[in-house]
Parts: C-alpha cells; sequence; structure tokens
C-alpha cells in the first residue's frame, strides 16, 4: 500500500465522478442512490484511514506513508504525514460519513449536495497530507469552492452575503500566503515541505518602506503566513466572517467548518510557521499570545448575548481557537500537545453541537433560542447528549474538552503569566454562555404551543451522536491514545524550535 | 540566386498566403446564393486555419532556437511566432465556430463576416512574425479595419454601429501615435528593422529627448491597441457593442497578436531602452489592474463586465514585461493561451443564453442557470473560477507563473499588489456564480423582461447546443482543466517559444 494516502485522498473525488457521470434524474430513487453512495464512499475512506493509524509508528518524528513522484517540471506531488497531521487526516475521515448522514433529510439538488462534500473532503484530506507547498496551496485554496457553494447553495435566508465574506475574507488571506510561498520557493530553490523545515530563511535585520520588520525576511514571510491562518482559524479581530457562514450553512455544512476547516488554520501555524520561521514566530508570537487573550474573553462575552444558537456557538468556537493559537505560540510540549488536543477535540465536540441544533432546527426551522424552552420535556434523550457536549465545551474534567484546555494553559503559564490568568478567565465565561443557553432551550417549562408536538431524536440522529459521545469520553477519560501519537513529533518541533533562536533570544526568554 | 531567395521567403510566409487564399475564395463562395451558403463557409474558414496552422507546424523550426529570416530581414519564422500563430488559430476558430448560432439569432448572415474574419488573422499572423516595425503595422492595419467593419456588422442596432465608429476614431488616432513614434525611430537609427533597432541603440544615449519621445509614442500606440489604462476608454464600449463573437476575438486574438509585438519589440530589440519604460510600465499595470478590477464591480452588463476583466487580466498580463526576463515572457506566453481558453468558453456560454439584441446582455441572463442547465452551469462555474485565479483551475498556474518570475525578478510589492486587486477580481466573477446558482430561474431580465408569453424560464429550455458550439466548448473546457492539473505539459511549449523571442 505504496500510495495508501493518495487512495484516501482521491477516493471521495472519484465517487463524486461516478456520481456526476451516472446518476441521472431527480426522483427520489436518484436523491436516495446519491446518498448511499456519498455514505459509502466516505465509510470506505474512513476504513481505509484506519489502516493508516494502525501502521502509524510514533516514534518516529519525521514523514510516514510518503508518496513523491515528480508531478509536473517544477512541481512535485509530495504526500505524508507525521504525528501533527495523521490525527487530522482521521478526525477528517472520520466525521466525513456522520456528515453525510446528518444530511440525509436535504431536499434540494441531493446530488449536487453530495459531490460538494465528497469534493471537500478530497481537498481536506489533501491539506493535512500534502508535503509540497504549491500542493498544499492548490488543495487549501480549492476547498473555498466547495464550501463556498454549499453556503451559497443550501444555505439560509441571507446565504448569498455569508458565503461572499467566508470566500473574500479567506482568499484575501491566502493570496499573500502565495506570494510568501514563492519567495520562499525562489530563496529555497525548493517546495519540498520537509527540506523547507530545515531550511534556514534568513532573519537579519530587513527595512521595508522604511519599517524595520523584527526577523527579517522570516519575519515578513510569518506575516504572510499568519494573514492566512489568522483568518482560517479565525482570530479576533479577523473572526468576523465565521458567525455568519456559520448561521447560514447548512447543518452539515457547520459541522465541517468548524470541526475540520478551521483546523487548516492551526495547523498551518504548526506545519509552516513555527518550523519554518522559528525567528519570526518568537518576534511576533508575544502578539499571537495577546491577540488569543482578547479572542478568548472577548468573543466569550460576545457569545452570552447572543439570540442564536449557531450564533452562540460559532463565538464559541472562536474562544476556542483562541486556545489553540495560544496553546501553538507558547512554543513548548505542554502548549503544542494542548494546541493539538483542543484541535481535536474541539473538532468532535463543535461538530456534535451543530449537529444538535441542525436536529432541532429540521424540527422547529428556527434557530432562535426565544423560540425554545423546555425541551428535557419531551426530549430526554436530546436533553442528555446536548447536556453531556455542553459540559465538554465547558471543559468538564472527564470530557475531551479538559484535556486541551488545561494543556494549553499548563503552556501559556510558562510563558506568559499574564495571558494565562486572562485566558482562563475564559473558562468561566465560556461555562457562563454554555449553560445559558442549555438553561434557555432545554429546562424550564415546556410551555410554548408549538413544541409540544416536538419528538425525541431518531434512531439515526442517535446513531450519529453516539460515536462522537464515545470519542469525547475516551479521549477525556485516557487522553493518551492522542498524546502518544503526538508528542514524539511535537517534541521534535519544540526542540527544534528552540535550537533555531538565536542566542539573544534565548538569553530573553529563559529571563522570564 | 534571387529565386532562391524569394522562393525561401514564399515558402516562410506560405501560411499567411494559405490564410488569405482561404479568404479570397471565402469572398467568391460568399457570393454563391444557397440556403447552406453559412455552413460552407465556416467548413471552409476552418479548413484554411487548418491547412495554415499544418503549414505552420511543418515551417516550425527544429531545433527550436533557429531563427529564420526572410524578404530581406523584415519576416521571421521562429517558435515564438510559431507559438503565437498557434494562438491564434485557435482563438480565430473558435471564434468562427462560435459565430454560426450568433449570426442565425441576429438574422445578419453574411458571407464578408468570414472573409473579414480570416483577413483579420492574416493580419494578426504577419504582425507576430514582423522583424521589422513597418510590417508590423501593415499587419497590424489589416487586423483593425477588418475588425472595425466586424464591429460594426449588425448594422441595424444602434450599438454596434456606434461601437464601430468609435473604434474606428480612436484606432485610427492610436495607429497614428505608433506611426508617430515609428517615424521617430527611423529617424533617429535610420532603420525600421527590429535587428538593426537592437544594435543601433545599444549605444544610443538615453537622455535624448528625441529618442524618450520615439519609446513613448510607440509603448502608448501599443498600450492602447491592448486597452492598458489610461488607453482603456474604447474597451468597454466596443466590447459591449460589437457583436458578441467580435467581441470574444477582441478580448483574445486581437489582444495575443498586440501582447506579441509589444513583447518582440520592447523585450526583444528595445531591451536596451528599459529604463526608460520599465517605471512607467509598472504604473501603467497597477493603474491597469485597479481600474479593470474595481470598476468591474459595478458592472451589471455582462459583455461591460468582461470588458473590465480583460482589462484587469491585461495588467497582470503586463507584470510579466516588469520582470523582464524569460521566465516573465514564458510567463505571458502561458497566460494568453489559458486565457483564450476560458475567455472563449465564457463567451461561447454568452451566446448560447443570448436571445435578442434589444433586451442586451445583462447580468441577470445567467440566473438561474443551475436549474435549467447544470453542465452549461458547472462549466461556467470553471470558467469564472479559472478568470478569478482559484486552483485547480488553469487560471491560478496562468498567475502563479507570473508571480513567481515577478517576485524572482525582485518586485515583490508589485506582485502583493497584484494578488490583493485579483482578490478585487474575484469578487465580481463570483457574483455570477452567485447568479448561476443561487438566483431562481425566474423571469428576471429586468426592465426589458419579455412579455409574459415568453418567460425567461421557457426561452432557457430552448437553448440547443449546435455541433460547433459543443466543439467550443470541449476545447475551452478541457483546456481551462487540464491546464490547470498539467499546467507544465503548456508552460514547456511558453518556454521554448519566449527563449527564441528574447534571442534576437
Amino acid at each position: 500500500m505504496d500510495n495508501l494516502l493518495s487512495i484516501i485522498t482521491f477516493l471521495p473525488t472519484v465517487a463524486a465522478l461516478v456520481m456526476a457521470v451516472f446518476l441521472r434524474g431527480n426522483d427520489e430513487a436518484a436523491k436516495k442512490n446519491a446518498k448511499y453512495v456519498a455514505l459509502f464512499a466516505t465509510s470506505v475512506t474512513f476504513l481505509l484511514s484506519l489502516f493508516v493509524i494502525a501502521q502509524f509508528d510514533p516514534q518516529d518524528t519525521g514523514f510516514q506513508f510518503v508518496e513523491n513522484r515528480s508531478w509536473i517540471m517544477g512541481l512535485n506531488y509530495r504526500m505524508g504525514v507525521d504525528g501533527i497531521s495523521v490525527l487530522f487526516v482521521m478526525l477528517t475521515t472520520f466525521l466525513m460519513p456522520l456528515v453525510i448522514l446528518a444530511s440525509w433529510n436535504v431536499d434540494k439538488r441531493v446530488k449536487d449536495y453530495m459531490i460538494a462534500f465528497l469534493l471537500l473532503e478530497t481537498l481536506m484530506i489533501g491539506v493535512f497530507s500534502a508535503l509540497d507547498l504549491i500542493l498544499f496551496y492548490l488543495f487549501f485554496e480549492a476547498g473555498l469552492i466547495p464550501m463556498f457553494l454549499i453556503i451559497g447553495i443550501w444555505g439560509g435566508a441571507n446565504r448569498v452575503y455569508a458565503s461572499f465574506k467566508f470566500f473574500l475574507y479567506t482568499f484575501l488571506g491566502s493570496v499573500l500566503m502565495l506570494v510568501a510561498i514563492i519567495a520562499m520557493y525562489i530563496d529555497a530553490g525548493t517546495t519540498d515541505i520537509a527540506a523547507l523545515m530545515n531550511h534556514e530563511f534568513a532573519s537579519g535585520p530587513l527595512e521595508v518602506l522604511g519599517i524595520s520588520i523584527g526577523g527579517g525576511l522570516q519575519g515578513l514571510l510569518f506575516l504572510a503566513f499568519f494573514a492566512s491562518f489568522a483568518v482560517k482559524i479565525p482570530m479576533w479581530p479577523v473572526h468576523t466572517w465565521l458567525p455568519d457562514a456559520h448561521v447560514q450553512a447548512p447543518t452539515g455544512g457547520s459541522v465541517v467548518l468548524a470541526a475540520i476547516l478551521l483546523k487548516m488554520g492551526g495547523y498551518g501555524f504548526l506545519r509552516f510557521s513555527l518550523p519554518m520561521f522559528p525567528v519570526g514566530s518568537e518576534v511576533f508570537g508575544p502578539m499571537v499570545l495577546w491577540l488569543s487573550a482578547i479572542a478568548i474573553v472577548y468573543t466569550s462575552l460576545v457569545a452570552l448575548v447572543q439570540q442564536d444558537m449557531k450564533k452562540l456557538i460559532a463565538y464559541s468556537s472562536v474562544a476556542h481557537m483562541g486556545f489553540v493559537t495560544m496553546g501553538i505560540f507558547s512554543a513548548n510540549q505542554q502548549g503544542v500537545d494542548g494546541a493539538i488536543f483542543q484541535m481535536i477535540s474541539h473538532g468532535f465536540i463543535s461538530g456534535a453541537l451543530f449537529l444538535a441544533v441542525g436536529v432541532i432546527y429540521e424540527r422547529m426551522h428556527t434557530r432562535e433560542i426565544e423560540a425554545y424552552g423546555g425541551l428535557v420535556n419531551r426530549m430526554p434523550a436530546y436533553a442528555l447528549v446536548f447536556m453531556f457536549f455542553t459540559m465538554a465545551n465547558v471543559g468538564l474534567p472527564g470530557t475531551s474538552g479538559f484535556v486541551g484546555e488545561f494543556l494549553t494553559l499548563v503552556g501559556i503559564f510558562q510563558v506568559n503569566t499574564w495571558v494565562a490568568m486572562i485566558a482562563t478567565s475564559g473558562v468561566i465565561f465560556s461555562a457562563a454562555y454554555a449553560l445559558y443557553l442549555y438553561r434557555r432551550v432545554v429546562f424550564g417549562d415546556l410551555i410554548k404551543e408549538s413544541l409540544k408536538t416536538i419528538s425525541d431524536m431518531t434512531m439515526r440522529e442517535r446513531w450519529i451522536m453516539a460515536p462522537l459521545v464515545a470519542a469525547t469520553l475516551i479521549l477525556g477519560i485516557y487522553p493518551s491514545l492522542v498524546l502518544d501519537i503526538i508528542s514524539p513529533s511535537v517534541e521534535a518541533l519544540v526542540s527544534n524550535y528552540a535550537a533555531a533562536q538565536p542566542l539573544d533570544v534565548v538569553a530573553q526568554a529563559s529571563s522570564h | 540566386m534571387d529565386t532562391d531567395l524569394i522562393a525561401a521567403s514564399v515558402r516562410a510566409s506560405s501560411p499567411e498566403i494559405i490564410v488569405i487564399i482561404g479568404a479570397c475564395a471565402a469572398l467568391m463562395l460568399s457570393l454563391w446564393p444557397h440556403q447552406d451558403q453559412q455552413k460552407y463557409l465556416t467548413w471552409l474558414s476552418l479548413i484554411t486555419i487548418l491547412l495554415a496552422s499544418a503549414q505552420t507546424l511543418q515551417l516550425s523550426p527544429r531545433p527550436v532556437n533557429i531563427v529564420e529570416t526572410t524578404y530581406s530581414g523584415m519576416f521571421v519564422v521562429d517558435a515564438f511566432a510559431t507559438y503565437f500563430k498557434m494562438l491564434l488559430y485557435l482563438g480565430t476558430a473558435l471564434t468562427i465556430l462560435m459565430s454560426g448560432k450568433f449570426l442565425q439569432t441576429e438574422e445578419a448572415v453574411k458571407g464578408e463576416y468570414y472573409v473579414l474574419l480570416l483577413f483579420a488573422l492574416a493580419g494578426t499572423m504577419i504582425m507576430v512574425s514582423g522583424a521589422d516595425l513597418l510590417i508590423i503595422y501593415i499587419g497590424l492595419e489589416l487586423q483593425a479595419l477588418s475588425i472595425y467593419v466586424l464591429t460594426g456588422f449588425l448594422k441595424t442596432r444602434g450599438r454596434s454601429v456606434e461601437a464601430a465608429l468609435k473604434y474606428v476614431i480612436l484606432g485610427a488616432f492610436s495607429s497614428g501615435i505608433l506611426l508617430y513614434g515609428l517615424s521617430l525611430i527611423y529617424g533617429l537609427t535610420g532603420s525600421t528593422q527590429l535587428g538593426v533597432l537592437n544594435s543601433a541603440l545599444a549605444t544610443a544615449d538615453l537622455s535624448e529627448p528625441m529618442l524618450i519621445l520615439a519609446t513613448v509614442f510607440l509603448l502608448v500606440g501599443l498600450l492602447f491597441k491592448i486597452g492598458a489604462v489610461p488607453f482603456h476608454m474604447w474597451v468597454p464600449d466596443i466590447y459591449e457593442g460589437a457583436p458578441t463573437p467580435i467581441t470574444a476575438y477582441l478580448s483574445v486574438a486581437s489582444k495575443t497578436a498586440a501582447f506579441a509585438v509589444l513583447l518582440r519589440v520592447f523585450m526583444g530589440s528595445l531591451i536596451g531602452l528599459e529604463p526608460l519604460w520599465s517605471s512607467g510600465l509598472a504604473a501603467i499595470a497597477v493603474a491597469t489592474m485597479a481600474l479593470g478590477s474595481l470598476v468591474a464591480l459595478v458592472q451589471d452588463n455582462i459583455k461591460r463586465l468582461l470588458a473590465y476583466s480583460s482589462i484587469s487580466h491585461v495588467g497582470f498580463l503586463l507584470l510579466g514585461i516588469i520582470a523582464g526576463t524569460t521566465s516573465g515572457m514564458s510567463a505571458i506566453l502561458l497566460y494568453l493561451l489559458i486565457y483564450t481558453f476560458m475567455t472563449l468558453g465564457l463567451f461561447a456560454i454568452v451566446i448560447l443564453l443570448h436571445r435578442d439584441v434589444r433586451a442586451g446582455e445583462p447580468l441577470t441572463l445567467f440566473s438561474g442557470l443551475a436549474q435549467s442547465h447544470a453542465g452549461l452551469a458547472f462549466m461556467a462555474m470553471i470558467f469564472l473560477f479559472s478568470l478569478a485565479g482559484i486552483p485547480p483551475t488553469g487560471g491560478f498556474f496562468a498567475k502563479f507563473y507570473v508571480l513567481v518570475a515577478l517576485i524572482d525578478a525582485g518586485h515583490v510589492t508589485l506582485a502583493v499588489i497584484a494578488v490583493l486587486l485579483s482578490a478585487v477580481a474575484a469578487w465580481f466573477y463570483l457574483r455570477l456564480i452567485m447568479l448561476i446558482y443561487i438566483q431562481p430561474a425566474e423571469p428576471t431580465t429586468g426592465s426589458t423582461a419579455a412579455p409574459a408569453t415568453g418567460p425567461t424560464g421557457h426561452a432557457r429550455a430552448a437553448i440547443l447546443l449546435s455541433a460547433p458550439m459543443r466543439l467550443v466548448l470541449l476545447f475551452s473546457f478541457s483546456g481551462t482543466v487540464l491546464s490547470g492539473i498539467f499546467p507544465a505539459w503548456f508552460l514547456a511549449m511558453a518556454r521554448q517559444a519566449s527563449l527564441s523571442g528574447l534571442g534576437n
């Protein structure tokens, strides 16, 4: 299985092509076939990806399952995973069948919908396993197309605005990254990610338009990549596209967006910013830490006053991603471990929360918190699941949400106590908005007339939630499952990062 | 000896001769009234182009770095000219294929249409092969005169006639400027041959006012032809008024030939004058991109929108010249090829959707296309994403290689400006995609909406894909997609061609 990664990556595309070519008509049978083909393809992809994780050797900090082919002159097709990326591939393949299942009631242009999601899966796996800069950029950027269409075609009332905003924000960030990628290619003469990690970009002082840039070329490259990843993850103050996109996207789109697409930003920081521009990261790291702290507090407070459930969860995502960026740029073992763990766990939790909103939205066709109340009376199973994920979102020990937050806080505490203190207060806010949401939607008396006939979760919905509950619980109780896989690679990353710092910077850092 | 020279010259220009003979034959054929006349004319034109391209390939220099100069140094056959000629054949042939349907809708089927297109082709071929400023000028005028007439071809439509008149006046004006620059060059160096100019100007004093004036005039004349800011004013009006296939031709073939001249003259012979024009050209490129992208945002006519989009693409192409290297040049060549595919594809779809010239071509023509014609809608989306430069389409690599050349040459600031403006440009392409995929196919053709008897949905159902149209879409779609997946196949061709272009 030399090209297992490529098979996993492109299997969904093959399924999408098959669907596009052979599936005709728009009757019930065709819709059903589209759903089953998509479910089958994503499930097979997941099963195949189990081989990757089974054969993955955590002790090897280099890239595994490497494929290297000369694609066409100057460009290479390089794929591979290491401890940092392998779990993101797994997260994607694990969630996609659930997303397809959650979209079972989509009725509008079902075939196109399934094709869009299958293509999106290819592009997402591609982002996490590309080992060539240009290839990475192709996957990264092409992913905008299906997501743009998913929001734009299957979204809510204000979908046009939301999809434009999503596209243009992300596009604007990533074109700057493109310029940086080309500059790196010209400087290093290669686009091989493994080689670029060993390439030392100049960090001598540099003046641009009269402003001296800390970290020199590395600083500039860092900023260009930062423009792209900060929008993607997203960080305050460029997060404003996310609430709109989430609110308007269909449930499946929201899940993919929150659970996987956002992680591309965090992954990008880990794959490019820290290892390739260590000096630049050190110079701009404090800025990122403060932005993260602001994001955690500010967006938590904003979440507190939201009227729309999806918007609330979207803001909570921004806050949680604040922990991720904080962990990454504390640049020590616990921080980075915690950031990756937080991303994986947030993939399950936020995905599940959006699915939970989807469950009641399908019944009531509104996401207004006001429209609900007392659901526990008619939907006990739903109340239980929603409670579980609310607690996980708050970071209750025993759920995976706790481990990620705790580790990132341990990481940041060693670097910057003030930021750590502010961020910790965010944990309290997150409990406030999450529990407040839960109380208003689920508890209380069932007085609203429209809710009197609401039915509990169907078998299909329970089966979608079950794996997510299991994953959240298992990772919360036994985090080593994840940490054992990522730690060796993170250790290598962190020690290379520290070794790349010029001496005076190291001296400064240790004096903190 | 003399006859040998003449024979060699005739042989070198045989593709041009074939095209002109074909044009004359088409002229004769057009006098023969027959109900299938249009079909025959189409076939005759296509066969002519095929023969010419076969002959061009036959003559193509092997090995590629050989430059064959004939007609006493006025005419060259090199890889550069060969590449451009193939590009022009492609553009013209696709234009001819998509014309049939349009002329029928407009009830303007006339033989002269095909004759003039072939003459225009001959003109552009002479432009790309010319090694003498005068020969280039003659080719340019032959092309321009044919296009003036074609622009006003719908002579009962006010817009078409108005556009033709504007084009004649402004075109003549720009030709005059070009000619003036040319005569100054002749006065300074005593020659109009590019090879001689190169050596004569190598030692020239760059502060000589006459030389500066001559360079500026030459540059302005050519910038006029490609529609760069601030010489772009004619573009939107003429694109809007001209028959749609001619608009497609203008934005592709015409522009390609003008770029060939710009490259051959400014990056070839007059490279010694680079200090005179490089910074000015950089400013023009930025202004062109900015104006094209920003003004396109507020257009509500599809042809005007595409006009501004083509202006912004011209700005991006100029960046390749500013890079000034072989890789910059090959990036331009690649860009022009991919641009031909995606633009012609989109124009073909505009023609398919077009029903009545009185209704104009509002953007809403596209609305709801995805519901009525999923295949066409998908192609339109790919063309639009490609024009916006989103991977994995060809348009991304077109821009990518220009940026590589630009950054390699040290113009990082320009590259940053260019990518930011291309993000602005993405906005209006997205707007069209939104219309295609999101707006319902309701009869919303604006104020000129058809009466209740013929709502859009009904007329939409009548889109018939004729064989020639299918061919156009097949070519342009596969070109756009393949150049996105295997860009280097195309880049290899462009690179060889540009090496010979810089060689002389």
